[in-house]
């Protein structure tokens, strides 16, 4: 049926509305810029209520397999493209897309002039939008309008329960701040032989030092890192004691118990093609990202804190390490999925310096 | 890293001629590299033999020289001009060829050129297919099971331990030249030996065939900090066994998921950063569906035809950001041309899909083998780009210029079920069409072309709702608005969907203003609309609201550009292109192309104020039009492409600048024409037009036998023949020509003369003739196989005089305002007019370089109503230059078995070289080995020529023997020669064994060919088995008289002088260093 995208300053956006009149939807609209990695894109966590759209015009192609969800269920608000492929063609396809799409109960507006929304976005910068039906009335669009772009969304998608994924002997122990993590993360870690303990956002640093971690990873996550005040206070208690290494809105978190401040991007960086250049080597990287906030330059200033990465596109904190402690942190995702794993050796890093930290 | 600071000069080395697997890309690509680097504040030294290039102009580099591409010459020029760097991965595989040999030589030490760019060992790790598999299997790259053998044994060792099918790649050659896929010991055998000779190491790859898997590609740039980047995943609709300059590709790629892409994505890094490539590179993956496996198929180090195409497909200039590496910039430090803000330094993301359509020469080759395989055979491309896979591949076919407008072939409308299903498995060039077809009939559904074809069924389904939306047309289902939309969100023409309801075209269009359905532009910008973007590169797709054109309020012009090279019609047209727009960038004018070739200088989105990739079509032109509203459009530049679309422009009220639509009809109409010369007085060889079989015999024998025949509106002497008898003449008519009252005939006497080309410039009042230029061989060899010398060497100066006069009256009896093209044939001291074409041509840019005059810029502005005398130029003709400029034709015959390199009236060259000198002879010399034929000093030349040539042909024979050659001939020309006390050696016929000719030019003990076919079309298959051995053994093989005397006088003329003597185009026109 016929739907549309309409945007907080009245820009609407025509389509077909997927999942019939009941799939409508409200959130912050964002866009992705890569070109494959719908499903990772969808089962993200840090993509929580946003109404996600994405440039590339041919989505679905390949359909979606169980083995790419990065998470235990799809947290987006709203999905938002052009061509949705009702044909894919894959040996690894489970479920088409649009199948998918009604298990995770996902509204999609499909057929829609995405790069006209994108460059909406690019030059209003991202806002709040709602994809209704072509016959929801004014009112409930009024409604859904004037509902304010929910909060807490960390608490939506942290674990609720600790839980442990199993290594080999000799493994390190790995506390991990579930924030909304990515599956690829514990992968990442898992491969480098790491026992990981996955703990809810919530979690009190005392009780994870109880844990006996060997190092404690920040994860990934939705919304504004100053709506997770607890956590910045938990993480501040654990500088020093442990090595830290953070993801996105773990490495915001972090900036912000070492005393930064961070700040909204007018548009964020969400796509699989982003430069980071490493200050130390001056090599570049192409990363996956997915951040709407960064951290402020001028806050560093007298914390014992240096920049190792930076954007080349817009010049914007990438990767921090601390002065002196075994405490670094990227705004990117150098566990791919979607996206290159040109990063992926950061995951060393921490394992020596949780190793160094040990003595062994 | 800032630029490497021991430079100041550098010496480019361009691509050549252009043949099969060597296009225009390099044009494009060493045009780039030639500007960024005068950006650098360099010296920029260019080589090439190519003179229709951009690239070649005075004004691309400080010193440009069109010299022959070999060591010898190179040698020279390094000697002179003291280079500090040599970049040699701009001129594709010929450039790189030549850079390994000149290190090998020493040259590059002895006068200390750093080789910029990519190293020589890079180059080898990458070509050597032994040092590359010890590369791969280091890095732990999978790579087929191969061996290398230099002998037949070896090959077939091998494939007794694996078994087939097998696949044979020569080492170090073009475009895949010699190899293909074999099946049995047979093909084993001849294909490995035809690799051998083609190698240039004598080397021969044999490995397992994966054929049917995925065939990706990834365009990667790593610079010499070792940062690396992709630019571009392509994916081929064909899967591995056809070459991919035969695929249809897509890009970005569309059936891989994020994991597949990225593990790709991550072994092309992985294979960069192993080989140490400094700039851009192409790598080629087979991936089997049906698994994570993969191997990797070739890498090419150096700017390949793939990476024009990603350039093109994502905006990302890979060859200028090529360059900048090569003289050591960092990826970082390299802003990005489209943003001006972000750097070069990122993946580009596109946020629509790209069609490449290659184009065959099999409306050429008539008798060719259009089955596609490991050796490419097209000549060019076309791109397109949309929203979506059915917009851009009905795009990319509508630009082909082939006669059809969407997935539908006619002549298979008369083929049954039967036919079109057993024929899927085919792999040719019409396979699109069949596919499309079949689903349009159901004779297989998607699954069964999938398992049949291999070809993806994502594709597959797709051409279907192309079929089933012609077949819901087809049907009757009325033509509503809702209908028509849902016809153009498919992609369908207007022509497309008249043909299938029926509808007249111009009410389609119509309807669709009415109802608003109009196509919107969306900006290539590199970067999915992440960033603002300055780049004016659109293209248009039905699937979208917004469009993003601005229109500004500037006098703006439209510059029809000339679709996809193919013969007849190269890259010389696209140079006329460029330069207008130039033309009308300098005179404060917008200009606007329109194109679809990813290969050229005029896609680049820094040449016009704004260019529209998109098929030359009415409809698609007039898309543009009604949306720009320009002052009108220019046509003369784009070759027929562009003239084809005057009428129907016109007709829809568009303004063309330059020469009216009337006047163009005038000289193509053969009634209309011959009406102008008889009222001009002006003779032309008696012909008549038919429009049946009886008015042609009845008109053959009254203007009398031979008769040259071709149909009306031809290009490049296309279905051109000369016929002796009626015989012949019945055989043409029913197999070479549809006849109808439409489509007539011409049938002409063919008179046996000099042929004799013009270019001139016309107002409507004066006429300037930059150059005449003279052929060597006689008419009958179409002029754009024939030599061409400027200026004429033999012509007397009356005769000039009457060609001056016949030029400057039809110019102004067609008012032409612009460029004209005219042919004559001089027979018995009479000067007759073959044909006008009132247009650009393919000698422009010669004579524009060789004369100094900018042709296309002075007719430009008289389009626009300046006049030549405004222009500061005097009518007449321009006297010549003290130098002598040879025009030589290229052939591509090695890429194509089946074809007869003998000459005729029908066009086979793919590209040209030009030589120029002070002296004629080493000139021609320079063109002769320009264009890649190496003339023995001495040895064994073969004749065996026609019985009328017998006469000719002693007086020939006699002359090389003088000149120390060994004769040998057939029985029948031995005794001939004989006679007049020339020792010839007999040769026993094809067949007769021991001393079979074929057998001897396999042996090497043949160095040279003169080779004449007996009249009649019933080709001997001796003479044809001869020229096809030439080719395959690169013998030296002249199918004309004239050209073989014009080589005998080369040699004799260059025996006591020195062959290798080189001077910058600048130089011979600024009239400097005469001495030689």
């Amino acid at each position: 049926m016929k739907g549309k995208l309409i945007l907080a300053d009245g820009t609407t956006f025509r389509g077909q509305l997927f999942g019939g009149s009941n799939a409508t939807t409200e959130g912050e609209v964002v866009f992705n810029t890569g070109m494959t990695g719908y499903q990772e894109i969808l089962t993200d966590p840090s993509y929580c209520r946003q109404i996600v759209t994405l440039t590339y015009p041919l989505i679905g192609n390949y359909g979606t397999a169980k083995q790419f969800n990065q998470s235990r269920k799809s947290f987006v608000g709203g999905l938002v493209i052009d061509e949705l492929c009702e044909k894919p063609s894959s040996s690894s396809m489970q479920k088409t897309l649009s199948e998918f799409l009604t298990a995770e109960k996902i509204p999609c507006l499909y057929d829609v002039d995405t790069r006209a929304l994108t460059k909406k976005i690019r030059s209003a910068g991202t806002m709040k939008g709602v994809i209704v039906s072509e016959y929801t009335s004014q009112n409930t669009i009024n409604e859904m309008m004037a509902l304010p772009i929910r909060k807490n969304v960390v608490e939506m998608v942290t674990t609720p329960v600790s839980y442990s994924i199993d290594a080999g002997k000799n493994a390190l122990n790995v506390v991990t701040m579930d924030f909304g993590i990515k599956r690829n993360i514990l992968d990442a870690l898992r491969k480098l032989n790491c026992r990981v303990t996955v703990v809810p956002a919530k979690t009190t640093a005392e009780e994870i030092l109880a844990l006996k971690p060997d190092g404690i990873f920040l994860s990934n996550g939705p919304g504004d890192p100053k709506d997770v005040p607890d956590a910045i206070q938990t993480v501040k208690r654990l500088i020093g004691k442990r090595p830290i290494f953070g993801i996105c809105l773990g490495h915001q978190i972090l900036a912000l118990a070492m005393g930064a401040n961070t700040y909204k991007l007018k548009f964020g960086h969400r796509g699989s093609n982003q430069p980071v250049k490493n200050l130390e080597t001056g090599k570049v990287a192409i990363t996956s990202q997915n951040h709407g906030y960064a951290i402020e330059l001028k806050s560093l200033k007298g914390l014992p804190v240096k920049v190792t990465h930076i954007s080349l596109n817009d010049g914007t904190i990438e990767g921090l390490r601390h002065a002196s402690l075994p405490i670094s942190s990227v705004q990117y995702h150098p566990e791919a999925a979607p996206g290159p794993n040109d990063s992926v050796r950061l995951f060393d890093e921490f394992i020596d310096n949780m190793r160094s930290a040990k003595g062994v | 890293m800032p630029k490497k600071k021991n430079l100041n000069k550098i010496i480019v080395i361009g691509s050549g001629p252009i043949v099969i697997g060597q296009a225009a890309e390099f044009d494009y690509a060493g045009s780039q590299a030639c500007r960024s680097l005068k950006e650098e504040g360099l010296e920029v030294v260019l080589v090439n033999s190519n003179p229709a290039t951009i690239m070649t102009d005075a004004n691309i580099a400080d010193r440009v020289y069109i010299e022959p591409l070999t060591v010898d010459f190179l040698t020279a020029i390094i000697e002179k001009e003291r280079p500090d760097g040599l970049l040699a991965t701009l001129g594709g595989q010929a450039g790189l060829n030549l850079a390994v040999q000149l290190a090998e030589s020493g040259a590059l030490e002895k006068y200390s050129v750093e080789l910029l760019g990519t190293s020589i060992e890079a180059i080898k790790k990458a070509e050597d297919r032994e040092l590359f598999k010890e590369t791969m299997e280091r890095i732990g790259e999978p790579i087929p099971e191969s061996t290398i053998v230099e002998d037949i044994h070896g090959a077939i060792d091998f494939a007794n331990k694996i078994g087939y099918p097998l696949i044979v790649r020569p080492a170090y050659t073009l475009g895949g030249t010699g190899g293909g896929i074999v099946n049995n010991e047979e093909e084993l055998i001849e294909t490995t030996l035809r690799g051998l000779k083609y190698s240039m190491i004598g080397q021969v790859l044999i490995e397992r065939s994966i054929a049917g898997w995925k065939e990706i590609e990834y365009e990667v740039m790593r610079d010499g900090n070792d940062t690396c980047i992709t630019i571009c995943s392509m994916e081929n609709f064909d899967p591995v066994g056809v070459h991919t300059g035969d695929s249809i590709v897509v890009a970005p790629t569309q059936t891989l998921n994020d994991h597949e892409y990225q593990l790709l994505r991550s072994a092309s890094l992985k294979i960069i950063r192993a080989l140490e490539i400094e700039g851009g590179c192409n790598i080629q993956f087979a991936l089997d569906p049906k698994s994570d496996n993969y191997y990797v198929i070739e890498v090419n180090p150096r700017v390949s035809r793939s990476s024009a195409l990603a350039s093109k497909a994502t905006g990302y200039p890979i060859a200028k950001v090529s360059v900048k590496i090569a003289i050591g910039y960092t990826l970082d430090e390299i802003v990005n041309a489209v943003t001006k803000k972000t750097k070069a330094c990122f993946e580009p993301s596109v946020d629509y899909i790209v069609v490449k359509f290659p184009r065959w020469p099999f409306d050429k080759f008539v008798y060719a083998d259009t089955t596609l395989g490991t050796q490419m055979k097209a000549t060019g491309e076309v791109m397109s780009l949309d929203r979506c896979f059915e917009g851009a591949i009905l795009k990319a076919v509508r630009s082909l210029e082939i006669g059809v407008n969407r997935l539908h072939m006619d002549k298979m409308d008369d083929w049954d079920n039967e036919r079109i299903k057993k024929r899927l498995s085919r792999i040719d060039d019409e396979r699109l069409f069949l596919i499309a077809e079949a689903l349009r009939r159901g004779v297989a559904t998607v699954e069964e072309i999938a398992e049949i074809t291999k070809i993806d069924r994502w594709f597959i389904d797709k051409i279907k709702n192309i079929t089933d939306m012609e077949v819901r047309l087809k049907k009757g289902e009325p033509l509503t608005a809702k209908t028509l939309r849902e016809a153009k969100l498919i992609g369908l023409a207007d022509k497309s969907i008249s043909e299938l309801t029926g509808t007249p075209v111009n009410e389609i269009r119509d309807m669709r203003k009415q109802f608003r359905i109009l196509p919107v532009y969306k900006m290539v910008d590199t970067c999915a609309a992440e960033f603002e973007a300055m780049t004016p590169y659109y293209y248009s797709t039905y699937r979208g609201e917004v469009d993003e054109v601005e229109v500004s309020d500037k006098r703006k012009i439209v510059v029809l550009g000339s679709g996809p090279i193919r013969i007849g019609q190269g890259v010389e047209f696209d140079y006329c292109s460029v330069h207008s727009v130039w033309a009308l960038r300098e005179a404060g004018i917008e200009a606007i192309i329109i194109n679809n070739n990813p290969e050229t200088v005029s896609t680049d989105f820094d040449i016009s104020d704004k260019l529209y990739f998109e098929p030359l079509t009415t409809e698609d032109v007039l898309n543009i039009i009604d949306k720009e509203h320009p002052d009108g459009v220019i046509v003369q530049f784009g070759g027929q492409t562009a003239i084809n679309l005057a009428a129907s422009l016109a007709a829809a009220g568009v303004k063309i600048f330059g020469t009216s639509v009337d006047n163009i009809d005038r000289a193509e109409d053969r009634e209309r024409f011959d009406e102008m010369l008889t009222e001009l007085g002006i003779p032309r060889p008696k012909g008549i037009s038919v429009t049946n079989l009886d008015d042609a015999i009845r008109g053959a024998a009254s203007i009398g036998y031979p008769v040259m025949v071709r149909p009306s509106y031809v290009l490049g002497g296309r279905a051109m023949e000369i016929v002796y008898n009626e015989e012949e003449l019945r055989d043409y008519m029913s197999r070479a020509v549809k006849v109808t009252p439409d489509h007539p005939v011409l049938v002409d006497r063919y008179m046996q003369g000099t042929e004799v080309e013009v270019d001139a410039i016309s107002d409507g009042v004066d006429v300037v003739i930059p150059g005449i230029m003279e052929h060597v061989e006689r008419a009958g060899v179409h002029s754009g196989d024939s030599i061409a010398v400027y200026p004429p060497q033999t012509l007397p100066s009356k005769i000039i005089y009457t060609i001056s006069d016949y030029t400057k009256r039809m110019a102004l009896a067609l008012n032409v305002k612009g460029l004209l093209n005219i042919q004559y044939v001089v027979a018995d001291g009479r000067v007759y007019v073959i044909e006008v074409n009132p247009r650009s041509s393919r000698t422009v840019p010669f004579l524009s370089k060789v004369t100094n005059i900018k042709m296309v810029n002075v007719a430009t502005r008289i389009a626009l109503g300046a006049t030549i005398k405004e222009l500061g130029y005097y009518p007449g003709l321009v006297e010549p230059k003290p130098y002598v400029a040879v025009k030589a034709p290229v052939f591509s015959f090695a890429k194509m078995q089946d074809v007869d390199i003998s000459l005729g009236p029908e066009m086979k060259s793919t590209g040209e070289v030009m030589g120029i000198d002070y002296h004629y002879a080493r000139a021609l010399y320079k063109a002769i080995t320009g264009a890649g034929i190496s003339i023995p000093k001495n040895g064994c030349i073969l004749f065996t020529v026609a019985d009328k040539d017998k006469e000719e042909m002693k007086q020939l024979a006699k002359a090389f023997s003088e000149l120390g050659f060994k004769i040998v001939a057939t029985e029948g020309t031995a005794r001939a020669l004989q006679s007049i006390g020339i020792n010839a050696e007999i040769v026993g016929k094809v067949h007769q064994r021991s001393t079979d000719i074929i057998q001897m030019i396999k042996l090497g003990k043949i160095h040279m060919v003169v080779n004449t076919q007996a009249p009649g079309k019933h080709v001997a298959k001796d003479g044809f088995r001869i020229r096809r051995a030439t080719v395959e053994l690169g013998v030296p093989c002249f199918t004309s008289l004239d050209t073989a005397w014009e080589v005998m006088r080369v040699l004799s003329f260059m025996r006591d002088r020195r062959l290798v003597y080189s001077l910058a185009i600048q130089d011979y026109v600024g009239g400097g260093d005469a001495l030689a």
